[in-house]
C-alpha cells in the first residue's frame, strides 16, 4: 500500500497556534471527564465506603483483566443537565475484557442519587445494551440502584425506550444467546429487582446486596409487617430460600471473583475472522492532529492528513482519487484490521455520493468494517444540483449506509450538519460506536445558515405586509438563533444527551476504533443485501 | 557451676522458640509441650522432646498445672521455664514445681504471690521508699468510704479492680459528681469479671508514660538493673510498640529510677529476671505501678542496647550462678524499638483475626531481629493470644531506629490473616511519635476510629500482582478466541481509559 505523504509544516506559526488551542480543548475535556468520574462527591463516597462497598470504578477495575483497556461510553452523560446532580448519569457503562473475552459492563453508581435512574441514565443503560446486542457481547450488570428517579417518573417509566425496555432487552438478549449476568452489590428495589431476576446467572453480596419488589417502608405501609432490608431480600434469603440469586458473595471483592469465574465458563463462540496483519503505528504522530484542525471550524483542512495519522503505517489505498474528490474513500488498516474509510473533504456533490455508495458496496461485499470521518456541511444545493438529481444520489448513499451490515464506526471530526450526517453514518444509521472530537459541532445546519434562513423567511413575510426589518430587528432575530445553535451544537450538549458514545481526545481515535472493531468481531458479519437504489 | 541438662518450656509461640534457642546455645536439652492445634508449631519442631497436652483450651493445656508437672516428670526435666503469660506469674505453679523438685525458672512463689496482689505490692513498695501513686488500697470497700477516700485523692481519679487487668473494671472519674456512679459500676464489672468486687482508687496521671526497668537478681543477693524501656504506645492497655532508651530519660532520672527499681526488687528479696513498671507523669515524677515477675515480651530491646542475653541469664541464675554483671559496668548503646505483630484488625477495634496463615515472610537486614513463633501454613486460632511475632530493630540513634523500623515493616509480608502491620507503620510515621511526644493515650488521641486506607496500591503490591498474573494458569485465555483475533488491542494495549 502507498504511504500518504504529509504536507503539514509542524513548525509553522499556524500549526503551533492550532496545536495550543487544541491542547486546551483536550485539557478541558479531560478535566470534565475527571470531574464526572468522581460521582456523587466526597460525602457520598465516604458514606458508600463506610458500608464496606467498593466504588463503582473500583469494582470495574477489579472485574476486568488486569492491565487491559476499558472503553467507557458517555462519561459525560447528563453533563450540565439536572443541575449537574447526576455526574456520568449515575451509571458507568463500557466494554472491557474478562478472561480475554469482551463483555459489556453496566454499573450503577450509588453515590449519585442512590444510583437511581434519571431519563439519561435509562438512555445510557439502553445504549450499552444495544451495543451488547449488536456486537454479541455478554452483559454484566453491577447493580446498586434504588430504581427509577421518582420525581421524573414521566420521563423514565412509561414509554417504549424507558425503564421497561431494560428487562425486555435482557430477555431478548438471553434468547439470542447473549449471557446476562447480574451482580447485586447494593439495592435492587422494585423495577430494579428485575435486573437480577431477568439474568441468566446472579451473584449477591452478603450484607449490602438486597433484592425486593417492595422495600421495608412499603411493606410496613402495606401490611404493617416490620422487617429489615436484609431479612426481606438479603443474600441469605435469595441464595437459600427464594432462589432469586445463585452465588453468595462475602463482599464486593468476592462477588467480583465469582463473576470472573462465571465469565470463564460462558463458552463463547469463536470470533469472526478478518484478514488481520501485525499492527503498525502511523508514520506521523497522531497528536499532530491538534495542529491540523483549524481553530476556526469554517476553515477547511485536508482530511487525508488526518487519515495519515490514524491508519497503520500511514498507508492508504485510495479509491477513485480523481472522481468526486470532496469525499475521500479508500482502504487501510487500523491496529491490523482492514477498514474502508469514508472521509469528507468538502460539500457532497452527486459524484461524491455515487462514489461513496460504490465504495460502501465494495466493503460490504468484502465484509470490511467501515470508518466514517465526518466533517460535513451537507449536500450541495442549487438549481443545477437539484436538476442533476442530487436528492436521489444522496439517497443512494443513505440507502447504502443504512443497509451496510458490516461493523460501522463514525467519528465526527468537524461539523456534522444536515443530510450529510445521514450519508456519513450519523447516529440514526446505527454505527457500532459514534465518537466526537472536542472541536466537533452537530446540528441540522450551521448556526449562521439557520439564522439566515429564518431571517429570509421572516423578511419575506414582512415584505408581503409592506414592512422592512431594521438592522436592529434583524440582529434581534439572528442573535438568539446563533446562540441557540452555538449551545446545542456543542459536543458536550450532544454527549450529555447520548447522541454519541463519547467525546474523545483525537489521539485516542485509533484506540477506540481498534477496540471497537475487535469487539465487533464477536458478532458474525451478514451478507450484503441492499434496498432499492433509485437510479 | 553446672547448668541444667534438660528444661521444659511451658509455653508456645515466639517466646517458647526464643527460650528453646537460648537453651540450644547453652547445650541444654529442651522439652516442648503443645496442645492439639499446635502439633506442627515451630516450638514443637525445634525442641529435642515434645509432650502433647491434648485439648487446646488453655485451661486444659498450657494453663493446666498438673499436666505440665506430669510432662516434666515423665521426661525427667530438671527445670521449667514458663515464658510469659499462661502460668508465668501463677504462684501455685511455681509452688507445684518446687514441691515436685523441679526448678521453676523465675521468682519464688511467695514473691509472685505478693507482687500479684496489687494492693500489698504497693504497700511493700511504700515501706521501701519507692514512690507509689497516691491512692486508696484499703480493705474497707463500702461505697461511702470509697467516695470519701476518692475525694481526698482528688480528680481526675482512677477506679480499678484489685484483681484486675486488661482494663476490665477500670474507670476514670473527672469530677466528684460521677464518683459514686463510677465506683458502683466498677464494682459490678469487677464482680462479674473476676468474682471479686474489691476495687482501689488512685490519682489519675496527666500525660502519663509507661516506663519500666529491667532487673536481674541472682540467688546470692546481687541485683542489677538493665535500664529502662518506654512502653507508652498501647492499645486497649496492651503494649504494641516499645523502645529504649526512653525519649524523655535523662541520666539523672535514669539513675534515680534505676535505684528505685533495685530497691523495689531488694525489698521483696526478688530473684531472677523481673520488671518494675513505673508511671511517669508530664513533670517526670515517677510512681511504682507494678512488678512483673517474669521475662517480658519486650525484653529483646534491652538485649539489643545492653548486649546482654536476658533469657540465658534466667537459666544461669536459676541454676544458682552468681551475676557477673556489675551495675557500673553496664551501658546502653544506640536505640532499639520493638513492634508486636498481632493478627488483629486495627480498623475494627483490634479484634483478633483468625484463619490460615497463607504466607509469612519477615524482613531481614543488619540489626533486624525477628522473634517468630509461627510459619506459613499454620492456622491462627482463637484459643490463644494473637501475637504472631515480634520485630526488633536496633539503630545508632532514635531516628535511625525509627527509619529502620518503617523500612522493615514495609517489607513484612503476612497473608491470610489481617495484621496490625499497616497500623504500626502509621504510628511510626506519625510526627508526634518521631518527636517522642508520646503518652499511654497516644493511640486513643491520634488514631481513634483509624481505618486502613485502601487507596493507591503500593508499588510492591502491583509488582506482585503482575508476577502473579504472568504465572497463574487460571488466567490463560481461550486459545481459539486468541487465534481468531491475534493482535487484539484488548490484550495488547495495556491499561487504557478514555479521557485519562
Amino acid at each position: 500500500m502507498d504511504v500518504i505523504e504529509s504536507h503539514i509544516n509542524t513548525s509553522s506559526k499556524e500549526f503551533k497556534e492550532n496545536y495550543e488551542h487544541y491542547e486546551r480543548l483536550v485539557k478541558d475535556l479531560k478535566e470534565k471527564i475527571a470531574k464526572a468520574a468522581k460521582g456523587g462527591g466526597e460525602e457520598k463516597i465516604r458514606l458508600h465506603k463506610s458500608r464496606n462497598k467498593m466504588l463503582v470504578r473500583e469494582r470495574i477495575e477489579a472485574l476486568l483483566d488486569p492491565n487491559t483497556p476499558f472503553m467507557e461510553f458517555n462519561p459525560l452523560a447528563a453533563y450540565d443537565m439536572y443541575d449537574n446532580k447526576a455526574p456520568c448519569a449515575g451509571i458507568v457503562t463500557g466494554i472491557g475484557i474478562i478472561h480475554g473475552r469482551e463483555v459489556v459492563i453496566v454499573a450503577n453508581d450509588a453515590t449519585v442519587t442512590g444510583g437511581t435512574y434519571y431519563p439519561i441514565t435509562v438512555k445510557k443503560h439502553l445504549r450499552a445494551q444495544e451495543i451488547a446486542m449488536e456486537n454479541n457481547l455478554p452483559c454484566i450488570y453491577l447493580v446498586d440502584s434504588g430504581g427509577a428517579f421518582l420525581p421524573m417518573q414521566d420521563e423514565v417509566f412509561p414509554d417504549r425506550e424507558h425503564f421497561g425496555r431494560i428487562f425486555y432487552n435482557q430477555a431478548r438478549m438471553s434468547a439470542m444467546g447473549i449471557p446476562q449476568i447480574a451482580v447485586v452489590m447494593g439495592s435492587c428495589t422494585a423495577g430494579g429487582a428485575y435486573v437480577p431476576a431477568m439474568s441468566d446467572e446472579t451473584v449477591i453480596v452478603k450484607g449490602t446486596g438486597t433484592i425486593f419488589l417492595g422495600g421495608p417502608p412499603l411493606v410496613k405501609a402495606a401490611t404493617g409487617e416490620e422487617v429489615t432490608a436484609e431479612e426481606l431480600g438479603g443474600a441469605d434469603v435469595h441464595c437459600r430460600q427464594s432462589g432469586v440469586t445463585d452465588h453468595y458473595a462475602e463482599n464486593d471483592m468476592d462477588a467480583i471473583r465469582i463473576t470472573r469465574n462465571i465469565v470463564e465458563n460462558l463458552n463463547r463462540p469463536e470470533k469472526t475472522r478478518l484478514d488481520v496483519t501485525k499492527p503498525e503505528e502511523p508514520l506521523y504522530d497522531i497528536k499532530e492532529i491538534y495542529g491540523i484542525i483549524p481553530k476556526d471550524l469554517r476553515k477547511p483542512f485536508d482530511v487525508k492528513e488526518i487519515i495519515a495519522r490514524i491508519v497503520d503505517g500511514s498507508k492508504f489505498h485510495e479509491f477513485k482519487a480523481l472522481y468526486g474528490t470532496t469525499l475521500v474513500c479508500g482502504f487501510a488498516r487500523i491496529m491490523g484490521y482492514p477498514v474502508g474509510i469514508l472521509a469528507n473533504n468538502g460539500v457532497l456533490f452527486s459524484e461524491s455520493a455515487l462514489k461513496g455508495t460504490h465504495f460502501i458496496e465494495i466493503c460490504c461485499q468484502r465484509k470490511i468494517p467501515l470508518v466514517f470521518l465526518q466533517n460535513i456541511t451537507g449536500f450541495m444545493v442549487g438549481k443545477q444540483y437539484e436538476a442533476g438529481g442530487i436528492a436521489k444520489d444522496g439517497a443512494k448513499m443513505v440507502t447504502a449506509v443504512a443497509c451496510a451490515q458490516v461493523p460501522k464506526f463514525t467519528v465526527i471530526i468537524g461539523g456534522s450538519f444536515g443530510a450529510g450526517n445521514y450519508g456519513m453514518c450519523g447516529r440514526a444509521y446505527n454505527p457500532r460506536q459514534l465518537w466526537m472530537w472536542p472541536n466537533a459541532r452537530i446540528s441540522v445546519m450551521g448556526g449562521e445558515q439557520a439564522a439566515n434562513v429564518l431571517l429570509t423567511v421572516k423578511r419575506d413575510q414582512l415584505w408581503r405586509k409592506g414592512k422592512i426589518l431594521s438592522e436592529e430587528e434583524e440582529k434581534a432575530i439572528r442573535d438568539p438563533i446563533l446562540k441557540k445553535y452555538e449551545k446545542e451544537g456543542s459536543p458536550y450538549y450532544s454527549t450529555a444527551r447520548i447522541w454519541d458514545d463519547g467525546v474523545i481526545d483525537p489521539a485516542d481515535t485509533r484506540m477506540v476504533l481498534g477496540l471497537g472493531i475487535s469487539a465487533a468481531l464477536n458478532a458474525p458479519i451478514p451478507d450484503w443485501k441492499p434496498g432499492v437504489f433509485r437510479m | 557451676m553446672k547448668l541444667f541438662s534438660k528444661v521444659l518450656i511451658a509455653n508456645r509461640g515466639e517466646i517458647a522458640v526464643r527460650i528453646i534457642k537460648a537453651c540450644q546455645e547453652m547445650r541444654i536439652k529442651t522439652v516442648a509441650v503443645y496442645s492439639d492445634v499446635d502439633s506442627k508449631a515451630p516450638h514443637v519442631q525445634i525442641a529435642d522432646e515434645t509432650v502433647n497436652l491434648g485439648d487446646p483450651t488453655p485451661s486444659e493445656s498450657y494453663l493446666n498445672i498438673s499436666k505440665i508437672i506430669d510432662a516434666a516428670e515423665s521426661v525427667g526435666a530438671e527445670a521449667i521455664h514458663p515464658g510469659y503469660g499462661f502460668l508465668a506469674e501463677n504462684p501455685d505453679f511455681a509452688q507445684a514445681c518446687e514441691d515436685s523438685g523441679i526448678k521453676f525458672i523465675g521468682a519464688k512463689p511467695e514473691v509472685i504471690a505478693l507482687m500479684g496482689d496489687k494492693i500489698k505490692a504497693k504497700k511493700t513498695m511504700e515501706k521501701a521508699d519507692v514512690p507509689v501513686i497516691p491512692g486508696y488500697h484499703g480493705l474497707r470497700q463500702d461505697i461511702s468510704t470509697l467516695v470519701k477516700e476518692g475525694k481526698k485523692i482528688g480528680f481526675p481519679l482512677l477506679v480499678k479492680a484489685t484483681a484486675g487487668g486488661g482494663g476490665k473494671g477500670m474507670k476514670i472519674v473527672h469530677s466528684e459528681e460521677y464518683l459514686e456512679e463510677a465506683i458502683e459500676s466498677a464494682k459490678r464489672e469487677a464482680k462479674s469479671a473476676f468474682g471479686n468486687d474489691s476495687i482501689f482508687l488512685e490519682k489519675y496521671l496527666d500525660r502519663p508514660r509507661h516506663i519500666e526497668f529491667q532487673i536481674l537478681a541472682d540467688e546470692h543477693g546481687n541485683i542489677v538493673h538493665l535500664f529502662e524501656r518506654e512502653c507508652s504506645i498501647q492499645r486497649r492497655h496492651q503494649k504494641i510498640i516499645e523502645e529504649t532508651p526512653s525519649p524523655v530519660m535523662t541520666p539523672e532520672l535514669r539513675d534515680r529510677m534505676g535505684r528505685a527499681a533495685v530497691a523495689a526488687a531488694k525489698a521483696v528479696g526478688y530473684t531472677n529476671a523481673g520488671t518494675i513498671e513505673f508511671m511517669v507523669d508530664g513533670d517526670l515524677n515517677f510512681y511504682f505501678m507494678e512488678m512483673n515477675t517474669r521475662l517480658q515480651v519486650e525484653h529483646p530491646i534491652t538485649e539489643a542496647t545492653t548486649g546482654i542475653d536476658i533469657a540465658k541469664w534466667q537459666l544461669r541464675i536459676a541454676a544458682g550462678m552468681e551475676l557477673t554483671l556489675k551495675q557500673h559496668e553496664l551501658t546502653q548503646r544506640g536505640h532499639a524499638i520493638e513492634c508486636r505483630i498481632y493478627a488483629e484488625d486495627p480498623s475494627n477495634g483490634f479484634l483478633p483475626s483468625i484463619g490460615v496463615l497463607e504466607k509469612i515472610e519477615v524482613p531481614t537486614g543488619p540489626n533486624i531481629r525477628n522473634d517468630t513463633g509461627v510459619e506459613t501454613g499454620m492456622e491462627i486460632t482463637s484459643y490463644y493470644d494473637p501475637l504472631l511475632s515480634k520485630l526488633i530493630v536496633y539503630g545508632e540513634n532514635r531516628d535511625d531506629a525509627i527509619d529502620k523500623m518503617i523500612w522493615a515493616l514495609s517489607r513484612y509480608v503476612v497473608l491470610g490473616v489481617t495484621t496490625n502491620i499497616p497500623f504500626l507503620r502509621k504510628v511510626l510515621e506519625h510526627k508526634a511519635f518521631r518527636k517522642g511526644d508520646i503518652t499511654t493515650h497516644f493511640i486513643e488521641n491520634h488514631f481513634k476510629n483509624w481505618t486502613l486506607s485502601k487507596d493507591g496500591l503500593p508499588v510492591d503490591a502491583l509488582i506482585a500482582l503482575a508476577v502473579y498474573d504472568s504465572m497463574h494458569p487460571g488466567r490463560e485465555e481461550v486459545v481459539r478466541y486468541k487465534e481468531a483475533d491475534p493482535h487484539s488491542p484488548w490484550r495488547h494495549a495495556g491499561r487504557w481509559r478514555i479521557g485519562v
